[in-house]
């Protein structure tokens, strides 16, 4: 089963940033704090100018090194070809600039720039152009046709010499590097990243000021129908994209019609990904320097929250029956689930990066007890059965030879946590879901109640309720495939709570939801490292992330194992076996050796404590699935 | 219903109440409101169903509401029967300032008529009372089953008032299909807890299943009994009910 553990940062980690000592004063907010900033972006907050990185490999120390090709994921070699500033002219001789990569820029005022697309009256020639269309997508045409595409999306002339330069940066282009075009990006306005773009008819400054407002995002996601409806967009109303999503369905047709599928390109510092599924386009616009293959994960998540609402037959049918469909009407309501699932990806997911779940840390047997009890209390509708804690999974029933899949689990915890539609209307909820991991075609229902933990405190005797906040709930979710079970199942999380009450198991998820993570100082005593992620191939899981690392290690053609990666703020390192995949952060001033020594001792470490951390197997139940407990195919 | 701590115990019987609507009309809010005396701005949309309870105490007995708050888009519409099916109320919401869904809510009604229990007590609920500048004005009485009540106090001004349908038109319907009629504000609380006891009022004796408590005897037995007939959810169900009993 899923379940991933993260560290709590080293409160020795002495002079560190400002990411590192909020993860060590609010553990439960670290994994966001850490992971809205990807992680070679945590280097370059206090120091946008900053852009050297060296890759070395700790041979001496770490127990696998193969031979490796450090020098593939040199950022040097790209970050080097930044230019300073866009300048597009317009048709009209006005011309555009901005600052894209503003190495000489302070923060604040690079940030402005970057943000609002100053026009500038300038009628100076073409001669300052400079590159602003890349691409690396080795499937591009004739650079003509691709230039004149994007110049509409990007409000850019045509015949300025981008041709020229589009193709001098798809030679210095580093597939496997995607990040450098953030490097110098600063975070200090990410706050406003979620924050919601008024409705443009009412909004007061104009569309001008509202667009570029939408601009400033850094990140975007569309999706639309092959015939060019929009269905989901996360920033802006209709009338202020309807330009773009008739410009990108244009775009992906284009290459469509050549039998040829376009899957990303990069502009202006964007880069664009393109996922084609079925009857959907999804499209991925970021400028937080992820790698396509993250955005790709990205966007079938989103695909797989879509399919979690109306199923795959339904979904082909709608299409089927009238392509011009506007899915938007049947997709009603999912647009929050949607929304929470983008803003997790923006704001950077362990989760999602490593595609693993984190569990509960509690004794093996205190999980086998749980496991035992939902086994024993299952009634005969029962599919899965969960509970989950603060955030973390604590214990899974399941149907012989079927492992709930971690993209399943992803959409029920965004929906529970993320998105507030379930737990703010209080009471029990019986949800008719599609897990597409499990079975793509139908319908399963889920319900879903919150215990609060205050009450196990009571029963329990006091564990540090201060520490519980008001998220700290025991919820417990059980899925059935018939669509009246509800109050079966109603039945059944009564008894199942009133066993773990019975027999100490709440008092024990109480006090390991109030203990957190597991500082990184807990289990190695006087390590370097200050946060890591650690995920085990064979439960899928992990331990805590970084993003550039990730993609260094799974880059396509790397066998990159160890990847370390050195720079003014922090020294990390990434480490991928067959078993497990590991990913830690120390202070800038550590040496090699030190690290690696604790790398060796965390993975001992996770290794000894395997069963606390994950979840192994988790309850087998012994019925055997018929077909009708697949999901049905109509509610 | 300040007589709750009255010596004798009341009789206590559950009804079950389903609300319907289009989407976006109010529907949880009305729940959270009677729930927890609670309301929340731009509330994200149910997602299938929320089940809740409240106690609701009437002079000489208690009711306790078992809420079925449904999710109002499209694609849930097939999944009510499965809620409205042996429900003893229900209440069809509309929005005030959307004149879909009252086209909506006389679809429910009718759906409710034709398939559902055939005593069921239905209240329609005009709701965001709160967006029309009656508010101010608020008039206790513009509940249906007393007659005379003034109401056409909205209609003429249309200074800031996105009232779309008339209380007239609400109440006209409301009185043709035999239903109670309510315009209430979520948000605001006016009329909200009228809206419940009115319905638990409106309930005949006979239709109250599961008694419990200490007036567990009661004649009850029969409505219980019409109530095995027609849901194969009966066991369970049950179970829960004495389980509750004890509880309370």
């Amino acid at each position: 089963m899923a379940g991933a553990v993260e560290s709590k940062a080293s409160p020795q980690a002495g002079n560190i940033s400002k990411v590192t000592s909020e993860q060590s004063s609010n553990e439960q907010s670290l994994d966001v704090d850490s992971q809205k900033l990807p992680s070679h972006l945590l280097s370059r907050i206090n120091d946008p100018k900053d852009s050297y990185q060296n890759t070395h490999l700790p041979r001496s120390t770490l127990r696998f090194p193969k031979s490796p090709r450090p020098q593939l994921q040199s950022a040097a070699t790209t970050a080097v070809s930044l230019t300073d500033i866009h300048t597009h002219s317009y048709q009209d001789g006005s011309r555009e600039s901005f600052a894209a990569q503003a190495k000489s820029t302070h923060p604040s005022q690079f940030l402005k720039s970057f943000g609002s697309f100053q026009r500038l009256k300038d009628s100076g020639g073409s001669e300052t152009d400079t590159a602003s269309i890349g691409s690396c997508a080795p499937t591009l045409g004739p650079g003509g046709d691709v230039e004149s595409l994007l110049g509409n999306v990007l409000g850019v002339s045509q015949e300025s010499p981008e041709l020229t330069s589009f193709s001098n940066q798809t030679e210095s282009l580093d597939p496997f590097d995607s990040s450098f075009y953030k490097a110098n990006d600063d975070l200090s306005s990410f706050d406003k990243e979620f924050d919601e773009l008024a409705d443009s008819s009412v909004f007061e400054g104009g569309e001008e000021q509202l667009l570029s407002l939408w601009k400033a995002k850094r990140k975007h996601f569309l999706i639309l129908s092959s015939a060019g409806k929009p269905i989901y967009n996360r920033h802006g109303d209709d009338s202020l994209i309807s330009g773009y999503v008739g410009v990108i369905q244009t775009i992906i047709s284009f290459y469509e019609g050549s039998h040829d599928q376009l899957k990303g390109f990069t502009a202006a510092g964007s880069r664009f990904v393109i996922m084609s599924q079925g009857p959907l386009y999804l499209v991925a616009i970021s400028k937080l320097g992820e790698s396509d293959a993250q955005l790709r994960i990205q966007l079938e998540a989103l695909y797989m929250q879509i399919l979690s609402t109306l199923t795959l037959p339904v979904l082909s049918q709608l299409f089927s029956n009238r392509p011009s469909t506007d899915l938007r009407r049947p997709l009603q309501g999912t647009e929050p689930l949607l929304s929470a699932l983008a803003d997790t990806f923006t704001r950077g997911s362990s989760s999602t990066l490593l595609s693993a779940l984190e569990c509960l840390r509690i004794r093996k047997t205190h999980r086998q007890l749980i496991n035992s009890t939902l086994l024993h209390k299952r009634s005969e509708n029962l599919l899965y059965g969960l509970i989950v804690a603060g955030g973390r999974l604590v214990s899974v029933v399941r149907p012989r030879r079927h492992s709930l899949h971690p993209s399943d689990l992803q959409l029920i915890f965004n929906m529970l946590f993320e998105a507030d539609g379930v737990k703010a209307g209080g009471g029990e909820n019986w949800i008719p879901l599609c897990l597409p991991g499990f079975n793509k075609n139908g319908y399963l229902y889920m319900y879903v109640s919150f215990v609060p933990l205050e009450d196990m405190n009571q029963i329990g005797g006091n564990h540090g309720s201060d520490l519980l906040g008001k998220k700290d709930e025991v919820a417990v979710l059980l899925i059935s495939a018939k669509k009246d079970s509800f109050y079966e199942l109603r039945d059944m999380r009564d008894t199942v709570i009133e066993e773990l009450e019975a027999n100490g198991s709440m008092h024990v998820i109480a006090s390991a939801v109030a203990r957190g993570r597991p500082s990184t100082t807990d289990i190695i005593p006087g390590t370097v490292l200050r946060h890591f992620l650690y995920k085990s191939r064979a439960h899928v899981q992990l331990l805590s992330l970084y993003h550039s690392l990730h993609t260094s290690v799974h880059a396509k053609n790397s066998h990159l194992k160890v990847h370390h990666c050195v720079d003014r703020e922090a020294i990390s390192l990434a480490w991928a076996t067959p078993l497990f995949e590991m990913y830690g952060v120390a202070g800038p001033s550590t040496s090699r050796n030190a690290l690696a020594q604790s790398a060796n001792k965390i993975v001992q470490w996770a290794r000894r404590e395997e069963e606390r951390i994950f979840i192994v197997g988790g309850a087998v139940s012994s019925s055997t699935l018929k077909a009708p407990d697949l999901g049905s195919e109509i509610w | 219903m300040a007589e709750t701590t009255a010596a004798p115990p009341k009789p206590s019987s559950s009804v079950k109440l389903v609300l319907l609507g289009e989407a976006a009309v109010g529907k949880s809010s009305l729940v959270l409101r009677f729930v927890n005396n609670d309301f929340q701005e731009n509330k994200e949309p149910t997602i299938g169903a929320a089940f809740l309870t409240q106690k609701c105490n009437l002079p000489h007995r208690t009711i306790k509401f078992e809420i079925w708050d449904t999710a109002g888009q499209e694609r849930f519409a097939s999944l009510a029967p499965m809620y409205y099916r042996n429900a003893q109320s229900a209440l069809v919401v509309y929005d005030l300032t959307k004149p879909t869904s009252l086209v909506k809510a006389r679809h429910w009604v009718a759906e409710l008529q034709r398939q559902a229990s055939p005593g069921i007590v239905i209240a329609l609920v005009g709701n965001k009372l709160d967006l029309t500048n009656e508010q101010s004005t608020e008039d206790p009485a513009i509940h249906g089953d007393d007659e005379g009540s003034t109401t056409e106090t909205a209609e003429a001004e249309s200074d800031g008032d996105a009232r779309k349908i008339s209380t007239k038109e609400g109440r006209e319907y409301a009185e043709e299909e035999g239903l109670l009629f309510f315009e209430t504000s979520a948000k605001s609380g006016v009329n909200v807890q009228e809206v419940f006891t009115a319905i638990a009022n409106a309930i005949p004796e006979t239709q109250m299943k599961g008694a419990r408590g200490a007036g567990a005897a009661g004649g009850t037995q029969t409505a219980l009994g019409a109530g095995t007939e027609r849901v194969n959810l009966t066991g369970p169900r049950g179970e829960v009910g004495a389980k509750e009993g004890c509880a309370c």
